[in-house]
């Protein structure tokens, strides 16, 4: 019985395999429904490409919008021409080239699409548009790319580009495709979460020859493209329109903060470049170009350039010692002027008036009181203690950290403290005398220009920053709402400020304007290659500051003169929306600062 | 020569035929989920190609692991292993993770588990050694309720997880029953209330219901004087009732609408082809274009979209069918059978009723989802959502076929060291 069920079982096996076999011979040899269904059935996925959202300034004014570019893509494997001389024509390349590209395209892959000729120009395109059907294994990839209202804020708002293969490799989301524009440096690439919207699919039905037949079951599994979401940024596109044509032709930059808020107003690297030049078929061209240009246009000079402050450091320094109490306010102290090279002539020097006449003396004994603070007996370990303890106030004046600025690549600038100087010279064989320099901004100190505008900020609010940023929009924007405090008296900075106003007169007296209480500290950074730097910083209006500016004008010279004239005008500019005094104007675009 | 075979051969061709196999799934995983406008490799551990290579992989390691144990183990833990298992059921009905509408998933850190799988292999055990077991006997009605518990068991509890499709592999056991002996009739029975289920999905359940009780009636009106088998004919229209009542009840309170629109397209996929019966209806366009030689590796055109549910898990067939055409699918029609066979003459040269009666399992379950399957991708059966043994995409699915034929193998290599009981 047992036997018999055994071959039951087998014969049970072999019958379902022949009528398996059967069904299947009927269903794809017999019968050509199927065959006629598959072929008016074809599925093909479409990739709609998102908008990259758009970019306004502060004031709802647009900046950076997108434009539709068209590349022709090859299936090497699909490809069949009747009129290969003609189809060159059309997309004008040489008969030679056709077969260059072809071999290309089929080294990358025969069933994959690639690039055959990038970003067709209007003409061309469409006039490929209309006869496409004759051409197979040929077919348009829209996508867009950046077109730029203006010709200004070129280094903050950064460029997009084709994404690399090393990002592709690195991305674990698998967010991207070969292909893909990618924001690469400045806000494009800060806020390319945020820019890049979500790529949609479409499901497309077509006949084996291709012909659209309509959209998959009425587009029941479609997604639609989700454009990325568009940011306010914090510019004032006038003003920075502004700041970029006083500055042309010079080496330098303009950054300008409201200090109520952080919000940068301005942000100038010269010299610039038109953004434009980076978009398109002529990108690497001209990326090569900036690269090579001597005067590296694509170093974003206010956040990467950094320079030792020169005397707008005397403001901090004023305040660290007052708060430190080693100098009281009203004291007076004997400057001969052989201490250290001075332009203020010697005399009897209070805070006031050190920093109204900046005199490098004053601060000079000033700062050697900050640092022997008699926090230790041996005279070296003292020293090692008082710079250290400055390096830690300067760090909340935000001066060699990040501040955190939502644009790529800040650099925290350089504030030397006690390890630096133990490398330098050893432990126990430095003191005052080796970093006297530091006194009045130089010497081994750097900070960049984000820095000093923000320094000019913390003045201007009497003790407190908020980190500097770039965008508007409330949500993201939320990191930036926490204020930093510098941790000392606001008296203090009244006896600063009060100075700061009368400084003007005596070393920027073009830099005053009627009508507008403005404070502001000159500097004139020493350059051992060259002229000297000229820097300026300011805050205005004095008792309830909307703007704080630095301008650094390499080669300048004096502080007084370009750094002093461009913040000057800027600052009118942005107060009171006008320009009364036309002769200043005339005098900065002149450009000649030098004796 | 006895002697000699202390340690035995495993049986290579099997092994082959295994190898084969999962190859041809792999590959197949491959070019079900290729994408032709992304560039991702075969060993693409981000697409589902290169994570079943880390399945096969692992693979590998069970059958080590499954070969080096002691082959005495298999039988005298089967009841360990098998309760080890149901506790694994009953625990996964509690806390487990809900995948598309069935409760069969544990989540290990981040990779899905799912024991109903692993429940295979331990009931085939449990029930060849009670049924190695010299004292039962397959004609006493105690015994017979004994095997059939062992089976409906972890049939109950995948069912109540709502895996309708893993739940009915355990009726392939059947094989092993009736291989031992037990009545015919319960053969008929089986088939006769699956025909009834099936019928019940088409046809209305009131026309059902009269033609079972005028059926009924005439019986009893012809047989008047036949009270035994009057009994006998009233239990079963009530059985039948009872049967078509629960899939009434199943149906209209246990499902949800989206798994009842399911079911009503795996038993008639025309009801709406562009619609709730879309995946079986693209399924045999799919095969059916494939022709005789079939599209080529790669070249399928129907099968290579994402919203097609488990394109490389219970689908996979379709993209053998077009892109290697009548010829391709016929080689794997081949492959299965043989396989099936084999395990069978396997089973056949046991000495152990052990031995034996685990080949039959093995070989019913393998045959089970193969014929089911295949079955619902031409369009012979219902959808049933389970996976095609070792092609379909999936670990679990792919290490409980290995761990059930292994075991078998291993089994197999040691039958000169076993002694014949009963």
């Amino acid at each position: 019985m047992n036997d018999e069920r055994r071959i039951f079982i087998q014969i049970a096996i072999v019958i379902v395999t022949i009528v398996f076999a059967v069904r299947l011979f009927s269903i794809q040899i017999l019968d050509s429904t199927y065959k006629l269904a598959a072929e008016n059935n074809i599925v093909q996925k479409v990739t709609e490409y998102p908008y990259r959202g758009l970019l306004y300034d502060r004031n709802g004014e647009l900046l950076v919008f997108n434009s539709p570019i068209y590349d022709l893509m090859i299936v090497p494997q699909e490809v069949s021409l009747s009129d290969t001389l003609s189809f060159c024509n059309l997309v004008g390349i040489t008969p030679e080239e056709f077969k260059e590209r072809i071999a290309d395209a089929n080294k990358y892959s025969s069933i994959l699409p690639s690039k055959f000729v990038e970003q067709l120009t209007n003409e061309q395109f469409a006039l490929i548009q209309d006869r496409l059907v004759e051409y197979r294994g040929f077919h348009i990839r829209a996508r867009t790319d950046r077109n730029y209202q203006y010709n200004s804020l070129d280094i903050a708002l950064g460029y997009i580009g084709e994404i690399s293969r090393r990002q592709l490799d690195s991305d674990t989301t698998r967010f991207y495709k070969s292909g893909d524009f990618v924001g690469i440096s400045g806000l494009e690439a800060a806020y390319e979460d945020e820019l890049r919207g979500q790529r949609g699919v479409s499901y497309k039905m077509v006949n084996v020859r291709g012909i659209e037949k309509g959209s998959f079951k009425d587009g029941a599994y479609d997604t639609l493209s989700q454009p990325g979401r568009d940011l306010v940024l914090t510019v004032d596109l006038q003003l920075q329109n502004y700041a970029e044509k006083l500055i042309e032709g010079k080496v330098g930059s303009v950054v300008a903060i409201e200090p109520s808020t952080g919000e940068i107003l301005t942000f100038v690297s010269a010299p610039s470049y038109d953004p434009d030049i980076l978009t398109g078929k002529n990108f690497s061209k001209n990326y090569k170009m900036l690269q090579q240009d001597s005067l590296k246009p694509l170093f974003n000079r206010p956040l990467m350039a950094m320079y030792p402050p020169g005397s707008i450091f005397k403001t901090v320094q004023a305040l660290i010692a007052m708060q430190d109490g080693v100098v009281k306010p009203n004291e007076e102290i004997y400057c001969s002027g052989q201490l250290i090279g001075d332009h203020a002539p010697p005399g009897y020097y209070d805070m006031h008036n050190a920093i109204k006449f900046s005199s490098n003396n004053y601060f000079y004994q000033v700062f050697r009181r900050i640092i022997r603070q008699q926090l230790s007996e041996n005279p070296y370990a003292d020293a090692r203690l008082g710079v250290d303890k400055w390096k830690e106030q300067l760090h909340k004046f935000g001066l060699g950290i990040h501040l955190g600025i939502d644009i790529p690549n800040e650099k925290p600038g350089f504030v030397p403290g006690s390890d630096y100087y133990n490398r330098l010279y050893g432990n126990n064989r430095w003191g005052f005398s080796n970093i006297y320099s530091l006194s009045i901004g130089q010497g081994e100190i750097l900070l960049n220009p984000i820095q000093m505008a923000n320094l000019a900020a913390i003045v201007g609010n009497r003790g407190f920053y908020y980190p500097p940023h770039m965008i508007k929009n409330h949500d993201l924007a939320s990191t930036y709402l926490e204020p930093k405090v510098t941790g000392i008296k606001e008296e203090y900075y009244d006896i600063v400020i009060d100075a700061m106003e009368e400084a003007l007169s005596g070393t920027a007296g073009r830099a005053i304007i009627k009508d507008i209480a403005i404070c502001g500290k000159t500097g004139t950074v020493e350059n051992p290659h060259g002229e000297d730097h000229s820097v300026f910083m300011a805050f205005a209006p004095k008792d309830d500051p909307k703007i704080a500016i630095s301008v650094f004008v390499e080669n300048s010279g004096w502080g007084g003169r370009a750094a002093a004239s461009i913040a000057s005008l800027l600052i009118e500019d942005y107060l009171k929306g006008e320009i009364s005094r036309k002769w200043l104007e005339d005098y900065v675009l002149k450009g000649e600062f030098l004796d | 020569m006895r002697l000699n075979r202390q340690e035995g051969e495993i049986d290579w061709t099997t092994v082959m035929v295994y190898l084969i196999l999962v190859i041809m799934g792999w590959l197949n995983i491959y070019a079900a989920v290729f994408d032709d406008t992304v560039r991702h490799s075969l060993f693409d551990l981000g697409t589902d190609s290169g994570k079943q290579l880390v399945f096969i992989g692992a693979a590998l390691l069970i059958i080590v692991g499954v070969l080096t144990l002691d082959f005495k183990f298999y039988d005298s833990f089967a009841y360990v292993i098998y309760f080890f298992f149901i506790a694994l059921l009953v625990i996964v009905l509690l806390f487990g993770k809900e995948v598309a509408g069935s409760k069969s998933w544990f989540q290990i850190a981040g990779l899905g588990f799912q024991p109903s799988e692993f429940t295979k292999f331990a009931t085939v055990l449990a029930l060849a050694k009670f049924l190695g077991d010299g004292h039962k006997r397959l004609d006493k009605l105690k015994d017979q309720m004994l095997a059939f518990g062992i089976v409906l068991a972890p049939f109950f509890l995948t069912m109540m997880q709502g895996d309708v499709g893993t739940a009915m592999v355990f009726g392939a056991l059947i094989i092993v029953l009736y291989r031992e002996g037990i009545s015919s009739l319960y053969v008929i029975i089986g088939l006769t209330l699956i025909a009834i289920l099936v019928l019940t999905l088409l046809v209305s359940q009131t026309l059902i219901m009269i033609t079972i009780v005028v059926i009924t009636l005439l019986i009893i009106a012809l047989n008047p004087r036949n009270n035994k088998r009057t009994a006998v004919v009233i239990v079963s229209a009530i059985i039948i009732t009872g049967t078509v009542r629960s899939v009434d009840f199943v149906m209209t309170e246990v499902l949800k609408p989206h798994q009842l629109n399911r079911i009503m397209v795996m038993v008639n996929p025309n009801i709406d082809p562009l619609g709730i019966g879309w995946n079986a209806t693209q399924s045999k366009i799919a095969i059916g274009s494939g022709g005789f030689w079939g599209k080529g590796f790669l070249q399928g055109t129907q099968t290579k979209f994402d919203f097609v549910p488990a394109q490389s898990t219970d689908f996979i067939f379709c993209t053998i069918g077009e892109e290697h055409g009548w010829i391709g699918s016929s080689v794997l029609l081949a492959l299965f059978t043989f396989l099936i066979l084999r395990v069978i003459a396997i089973a056949e040269r046991q000495k152990s009723t052990f031995a034996r009666a685990y080949g039959y399992g093995v070989a019913g379950i393998i045959f089970f989802h193969f014929v089911t399957n295949i079955g619902m991708t031409i369009g012979l059966f219902p959808t049933i959502g389970i996976p095609l043994p070792f092609i379909s995409y999936g670990g679990s699915s792919l290490w409980s076929f290995t761990i059930l034929l292994f075991i078998l193998l291993k089994l197999d290599s040691h039958r000169m060291q076993v002694l014949q009981r009963g």
